[in-house]
């Protein structure tokens, strides 16, 4: 690497390590009041109410399975499983209508689920843009440590009310007790 | 190690009062994570390869057994008429059983709040994947000309064919593939947290290179988090009717048929609870040697034994009065065949599987309404095992109903052949095999969700306004 520090023209934001969730929640909220808007925490767990302090909006997660569920498990299955029957191939079996629906249930509702939850899992990735393997943040040598127990909080330059050294500074009033740049 | 301080000096009981706590032993947030990496990390353990190899020699049984049987047919195996459903069957339904407990555990007590399941949800679900790919297997090579598989699927082709769907044996596919894709998702979701971090430990080059693929380049991001709660609680809430839905419709091969003592609406929920309770046996029977081996004793706890020996206590019995159930249906319903199967199961030529299905599954359980049975891990073990035996006898005995008929003509009398024999017993190879790769390779305990149920977890926990460690408010310990 050529260039020396981490203090370059653009980093990709601040970086604040906190010791557990109070102190990270109470951050949180700070962080929320003062107006940022491109910012994150980073937590090894889900802290709850997390979203509050942080003034995160709901997950529309549920409305990506709905879909998937319905238009590519409920309909289809049952419209291809009456199409074979009444159409496909038709066969009398015991005797009952050709249309005889409640026969179709079973596996309409199981291809439901199914898409239903790979509907969770892909729009879950898809919402939050994984599989991203490469990340800013991983340059930062302590954030390896979100994933067993450090807190933190990160506000990115593209934040309009970013600037590098009173963003550092007003972290740092947060009680953090390690502030960094993290170069892009 | 600022959290360390907390833990020193604040007892970690469960907010509710009397209970014993998820964790034991006043273990930080890190000291999870240590404990449950340790056993991927170390190094390879003797006694871990003297297992695989031994698993791996029973999935040689197997192989064996199978490619005996593509190459031969089915006629290898004891089935004849009119037992024309054998021991695959039996099999079948036993795997698929044991599959229960991992996504009850996961799902429905998700959905209850239980949070004890923590601890062992991970492990569980795993055995749950790997009992639904044994279970798999059996009805892929009962068909006996394998490479005629797809037909099953419903797939456009030159003959204009297709699968009957008013079939209980097609719905059977659907549900069984279907359970155990979503399980894997289930599975797979909950793994991607745990993944980085064991990415984030990772010394090696491909460990770091692996677990960081698969962890998708998980940062944490409570942004994430929000939406991966939310799929996981709709992953867990489409699971509940799942795994409700899979046993239900396997017991409709057999109750939708006009066979006595099969053609009964007892069949779902009984079969439900027999798969619950044979799943958390086999949980029992793998948690209780390996929470011991790989030193878990602190997450996977005597209260979660205890509570996986109340759900069997509590399955068992619904199972016990099943049986009775039946026969009481049988004689009110006034139909002699139906009569006459229930009593020649109790005292036909397979009487001995009976009386062993009832010792195992009707009088095992009940010796959990002793406190201290159920708290002694060495109890628990032995009688988690009489419960897997019984109730892989419970299938025997539903298949064989086979043997006796209406037609006094057609009786006959099944005996299994050494084919037979290796399928079952390679298929417990299959199923270890798995379960030994997923306990060196992957974190056997869910580590982010063990670390959210403890009550340092709880950004209100009344030890962070405790702050007798320090003279300063909680917030520059490392300002020094």
């Amino acid at each position: 690497m050529s260039s020396a520090t981490i203090t370059t023209a653009k980093p990709f934001g601040a970086l604040a390590e906190f010791g557990n969730p109070a102190e990270l929640y109470h951050a949180c909220e700070k962080v929320r009041d003062e107006g940022f808007s491109v910012w994150d925490a980073h937590t090894p767990f889900p802290v709850h109410g997390l979203e509050d302090a942080m003034g995160a909006p709901r997950s529309k997660v549920p409305w990506i399975s709905l879909v998937f569920a319905l238009f590519g498990g409920t309909i289809p299955a049952f419209a291809l499983q009456s199409w074979v029957a009444v159409e496909g191939s038709r066969q009398v079996i015991s005797g009952k209508p050709m249309l005889s629906w409640q026969a179709f249930i079973p596996v309409t509702f199981e291809v439901s689920v199914l898409l239903g939850a790979v509907g969770a899992l892909l729009g879950m990735l898809m919402i939050n843009r994984l599989p991203q393997l490469y990340h800013s943040l991983f340059r930062s040598e302590r954030f390896e440590r979100f994933s067993d127990d450090k807190f933190f909080i990160s506000i990115e330059s593209r934040d309009p009310k970013f600037d590098a050294e009173g963003t550092v500074a007003f972290l740092q009033s947060l009680g953090s007790s390690h502030v960094e740049l993290v170069e892009d | 190690m600022s959290t360390k301080v907390y833990t020193e000096t604040h007892q970690l009981s469960d907010p509710v009062a009397e209970r014993a706590p998820l964790v034991l032993g006043g273990l930080d947030f890190h000291d999870v994570t240590e404990i449950v990496a340790k056993p991927v990390e170390d190094k390879i353990q003797p006694l871990w390869v003297l297992a695989f190899l031994g698993a791996l020699t029973l999935l040689g049984v197997y192989g064996i057994s199978v490619a005996w049987l593509v190459w031969e047919g089915t006629g290898i195996w004891g089935l004849n008429n009119p037992v024309d459903w054998g021991w695959a069957i039996v099999n079948f339904v036993f795997w698929v059983g044991i599959g229960h407990a991992g996504t009850l555990i996961s799902a429905i007590l998700f959905l209850f709040r239980q949070k004890w399941r923590t601890g062992i949800n991970r492990a569980a679900e795993a055995m749950t994947l790997f009992a639904v790919a044994c279970a798999l297997s059996f009805p892929t090579i009962h068909v006996g000309r394998i490479w005629l598989l797809p037909w099953v699927f419903p797939i456009p082709n030159q003959m204009w064919v297709w699968p009957n769907f008013r079939s209980p044996l097609l719905w059977d596919v659907f549900a069984v593939s279907i359970y155990g894709t979503v399980s894997l998702l289930f599975w797979y979701t909950g793994l991607i947290p745990d993944l980085a971090t064991m990415r984030d430990r990772a010394k090696g080059k491909i460990a770091r290179f692996a677990y960081g693929f698969f962890a998708l380049g998980w940062r944490g991001s409570h942004r994430h988090w929000i939406n991966y709660e939310s799929a996981y609680g709709i992953l867990a809430g489409l699971s509940t009717p799942l795994v409700l839905s899979v046993h239900t419709i396997v017991s409709f091969d057999f109750a939708v048929s006009q066979i006595p003592g099969w053609h009964t609406t007892i069949f779902p929920p009984y079969f439900v609870a027999g798969a619950v309770f044979s799943g958390f046996a086999m949980v029992l029977t793998l948690m209780i040697p390996t929470r011991v081996i790989f030193g878990l004793k602190e997450l996977i706890t005597t209260r979660h034994i205890e509570n996986m020996a109340k759900i069997i206590l509590l399955t068992g019995s619904m199972v016990g009065y099943a049986y009775a159930m039946e026969f009481f249906i049988a004689w009110y319903s006034g139909n002699p065949y139906e009569q006459f199967a229930f009593i020649n199961r109790m005292f036909g030529p397979y009487w001995w599987a009976y009386a062993t299905m009832i010792s195992c599954n009707v009088i095992t359980p009940q010796f959990f309404w002793i406190k201290k049975f159920r708290t002694d891990p060495v109890i628990v073990f032995v009688l988690s095992i009489f419960v897997n035996i019984g109730m892989w006898f419970e299938r025997f005995v539903i298949t064989i109903t086979l043997s006796a008929d209406y037609l006094p003509s057609s009786w006959g009398y099944y005996t299994p052949t050494i084919w037979d024999l290796g399928c079952l017993i390679g298929s417990f190879g299959l199923f270890f095999t798995l379960f030994l790769l997923f306990v060196k390779f992957l974190p056997m305990v869910a580590i982010a969700e063990v670390k959210a149920v403890m009550p340092q977890a709880n950004p209100h926990w009344d030890g962070y306004h405790h702050d007798d460690h320090d003279d300063e408010p909680g917030n520059d310990e490392e300002a020094a």
